[in-house]
């Protein structure tokens, strides 16, 4: 056997390994010079690696390595780096009045950026994805507000929450449970009403005295509701709790105490303006009710008409 | 047959070590033409990005600059946007098939003359002569021992080699930025590393083909040639030895001794001697004949030294050759040059860039393109109305700023407006500020009465204020709830 091993192939002058197949033979070529390089060179890459860099498990954690790299301290470098470089913008944020926002073209963009990156986080629980809500928690893209719609009032009620227990800033308001003052007719009646106020059911007859009585002093003689008692319209087409009659019978006799925490103890004030901002730019966003905003609005509509001529 | 029991050894081995080509200077017709046509295409190299162009203040003063961190490609007054990368391809199609029609009308002219290969071979054999001298210098230097002499002049040769290099690798970058602002950039260190990367890459390869694997790139590396070799055909034009002519060769004193014996090649090697590739063009078509025509030179120079007729070697058909062969008269170049394949060449090259022409004539410089918010679908306002949320996104092409107007119609009682702005306020039309050569991103409410169908097709256009033929438009779905 050693001697075949030993025979040498003629047209190539490469040994034969000394397997046959069919009178096939297996030639005993040599690895090309480069792959062999590469291999070692491999090896010693290896080795490099394992003296810079945590490689070989120990019992409890794994070898340091000589540079000292972790993939968390990495992390922390990007992070810093990131602050580093959003702290100008940031600055400039915290820097302006709230007023003012909107008219900064730049920042605004920005503040609704970082504002929807935190309601994804710390909003969608309640509100939704799409900041659309659902029964019992507010559609934030409507025209209707509870407690205001201008930037001033989004913020309030995203700093101190709403009955919130613990606060005393909090914006507040208590419906009685009508249930326990009125009798089962009477709360019929005032359904009835209510439906009817916003253009949907019949007129009853002690409806208009029992509403005038209970009800007026913070939804108000026409029913429009009282921002400053959020206090709801119960004349519009949209209802937080539902508007169909076994929704407002539900609310009138049980009342509704609708929750929602206070941000300030958890959020920075930056973060509290974009969401603020974020809020605001959904569609619904008002401008502030004062003489300035109104010579403001006046303005805009002026502008409008004269794009229009042009 | 011990001789053929082995196909390998039969055609010898597959690879060969490169035999050093010394190509001999030459002065004649086809050498001053490439001479011009090297000076040509270096300049356009060399030169285009230094080029300004001026395109208002909003947009870059280079008159060809491919900008890949803008994503824009200024040529001239020419500028493409990313989605208009069709241009480019279309651009390289005429570029293929012009290959197709350079080769089925005049041969290999490409390769002779103005592939970058030979451009930059051609330079490097120039400066080959003006350091070691002509030929038969070089081939003594290069067999010759190492002395300090050839060591200094390889050292200057190497040193030129690479100072071209790096200028050639220098030049290419100026195509993608500002040549003035990246020039000082460089030399501060304040450029990208991507610039003195491949400034790096273009040096190394500049100074290994053109210095040192020449005509090994045409023969083994690049394809073109073997998609040439398909190509051609008994009408494509060949440098020719014409050896009816030429055979049997023989020295002026033999031939003087014996006419009848004897052909017209006097067997001087000068075509040899003088070829770029090293090859003999007398053993016929070949393919590391890039048809350079410096064989034609130095022949017709010989041919006069010696009192006989030019054009031993020449631009020649094979159905030429054949005819006068024959003694018969050949095509007429007219006929040779207009042949159903060129002019079907021509015809897809020149259809594609007519094309190319009136589209860029055409192509409107605002575009629109409408999203339906989808989270929420809509949303019900306080009286009943129902608001949709759309993202408007306006490309505005032109460099400089403009104001469109974004209308809707073919929705019913339907308003229009802006965050910022209000709902009382809204018509169905909203001027909108664009900055330029830029795409603006508007977030746009619509708001319609709430009783109608679940969806509802209409438009948004867009117009530039001043000019209302120029705009787009999209059809969008209006959605409300289901009843």
């Amino acid at each position: 056997m050693m001697a075949k091993n030993k025979q040498v192939d003629e047209a190539t002058g490469t040994d034969f390994v000394g397997h046959e197949w069919d009178g096939i033979e297996e030639l005993d070529t040599p690895m090309p010079r480069w792959w062999v390089w590469t291999f070692y060179l491999t090896i010693i890459w290896g080795i490099v690696y394992l003296i810079l860099y945590p490689a070989w498990p120990m019992v409890n954690s794994a070898t340091k390595g000589v540079l000292g790299w972790t993939s968390r301290g990495e992390l922390a470098a990007e992070m810093s780096a990131l602050e580093k470089e959003r702290a100008p913008i940031l600055k400039a944020l915290a820097d302006i009045p709230l007023k003012d926002l909107p008219a900064n073209e730049r920042l605004m963009q920005t503040a609704i950026q970082g504002g929807q990156a935190a309601f994804k986080t710390h909003c969608v629980q309640c509100h939704g994805s799409g900041a659309a809500g659902s029964k019992g928690y507010p559609n934030l893209n409507d025209d209707e507000w509870l407690w205001g719609g201008d930037m001033e009032a989004i913020q309030y009620s995203i700093v101190n929450g709403i009955r919130n227990p613990d606060h005393a800033d909090t914006r507040f308001s208590q419906m009685p449970a009508f249930g326990d003052i009125l009798s089962a007719g009477e709360i019929d009646a005032l359904t009835s009403h209510v439906l009817n106020m916003s253009e949907r059911g019949k007129l009853v007859a002690n409806g208009a005295a029992l509403y005038e009585q209970n009800c007026a002093v913070c939804h108000g003689a026409d029913g429009k509701g009282d921002r400053a008692q959020g206090a709801p319209s119960l004349t519009d087409a949209i209802s937080l709790y539902g508007n169909d009659a076994d929704s407002i019978r539900h609310s009138i006799s049980k009342s509704r105490q609708g929750v929602m925490p206070r941000w300030n103890d958890k959020l920075d004030p930056v973060t509290i303006k974009m969401l603020t901002a974020f809020v605001w730019s959904r569609g619904g966003g008002e401008q502030p009710v004062s003489s300035e905003a109104d010579t403001g609005a006046d303005a805009s509509a002026t502008g409008a008409e004269n794009a229009g001529d042009q | 047959m011990p001789e053929t029991s082995d196909p390998a050894a039969a055609l010898g081995p597959l690879y060969e070590a490169r035999k050093g080509v010394y190509p001999k200077a030459v002065d004649g017709f086809f050498r001053r033409f490439k001479w011009a046509i090297m000076a040509f295409t270096l300049a356009v190299y060399y030169i285009t990005p230094w080029i300004r162009w001026d395109r208002g203040e909003y947009a870059p003063d280079q008159a060809v600059l491919i900008d890949m961190a803008n994503r824009r490609f200024y040529m001239f007054q020419i500028e493409i946007w990313p989605h208009e990368f069709y241009y480019v391809a279309g651009m390289l199609i005429m570029a293929g098939i012009g290959l197709f029609l350079v080769t089925s009308a005049v041969g290999r002219a490409w390769c002779g003359y103005s592939c970058p290969q030979t451009v930059w071979t051609d330079l490097f054999q120039h400066v080959d002569r003006f350091v070691d001298g002509d030929r038969n210098a070089q081939m003594r230097l290069a067999n010759g021992p190492w002395t300090a002499k050839k060591i200094g002049k390889r050292a200057l040769k190497y040193a030129i080699y690479l100072f071209v290099a790096f200028w050639t690798g220098g030049a290419w970058i100026m195509y993608f930025a500002d040549a003035p602002t990246l020039t000082v950039d460089f030399w501060t260190g304040q450029a990208a590393a991507i610039a003195y990367i491949t400034v790096a890459v273009l040096t190394a390869t500049t100074f290994v083909f053109g210095g040192f694997m020449r005509e090994q790139v045409c023969i083994y590396m690049c394809p073109w040639p073997r998609i040439q070799t398909a190509m051609m055909d008994e009408k494509s034009l060949l440098v020719t030895y014409k050896d009816w002519r030429g055979e049997q060769r023989g020295s002026v004193k033999k031939a003087a001794k014996e006419p009848e014996a004897f052909g017209d090649c006097v067997d001087c090697n000068q075509c040899v001697a003088v070829c770029p590739t090293g090859i003999d063009i007398r053993e016929g078509p070949q393919i590391g004949c890039i048809t350079c025509a410096l064989c034609i030179d130095a022949c017709d120079s010989v041919m006069e030294q010696v009192g006989r007729d030019r054009g031993l070697i020449d631009y020649c058909t094979l159905d030429d050759a054949e005819a006068e062969k024959a003694g018969e008269a050949p095509t007429p170049p007219i006929k040779t040059l207009f042949r159903p394949r060129t002019v079907i060449y021509f015809t897809i090259w020149s259809a594609i860039g007519a094309a190319m022409l009136f589209t860029l004539g055409q192509r409107s410089r605002l575009d629109l393109s409408v999203e339906h918010g989808r989270n929420p679908v809509y949303v019900q306002l306080s009286d009943g109305t129902i608001r949709n949320n759309y993202v408007v996104k306006i490309r505005n092409m032109e460099t400089r700023p403009r104001s469109v107007n974004l209308r809707i119609s073919g929705l019913d009682d339907s308003v229009l407006w802006m965050a910022g702005g209000t709902r009382a306020q809204a018509g169905n039309k909203l001027t909108i500020n664009v900055a330029p050569d830029s795409t603006g991103k508007i977030p746009v409410f619509v708001a319609a009465p709430g009783d109608g169908p679940a969806q509802t097709s209409f438009d948004i256009t867009v117009e530039s204020q001043d000019d209302a033929e120029v705009g787009d438009s999209d059809e969008i779905v209006f959605e409300r709830p289901e009843r």
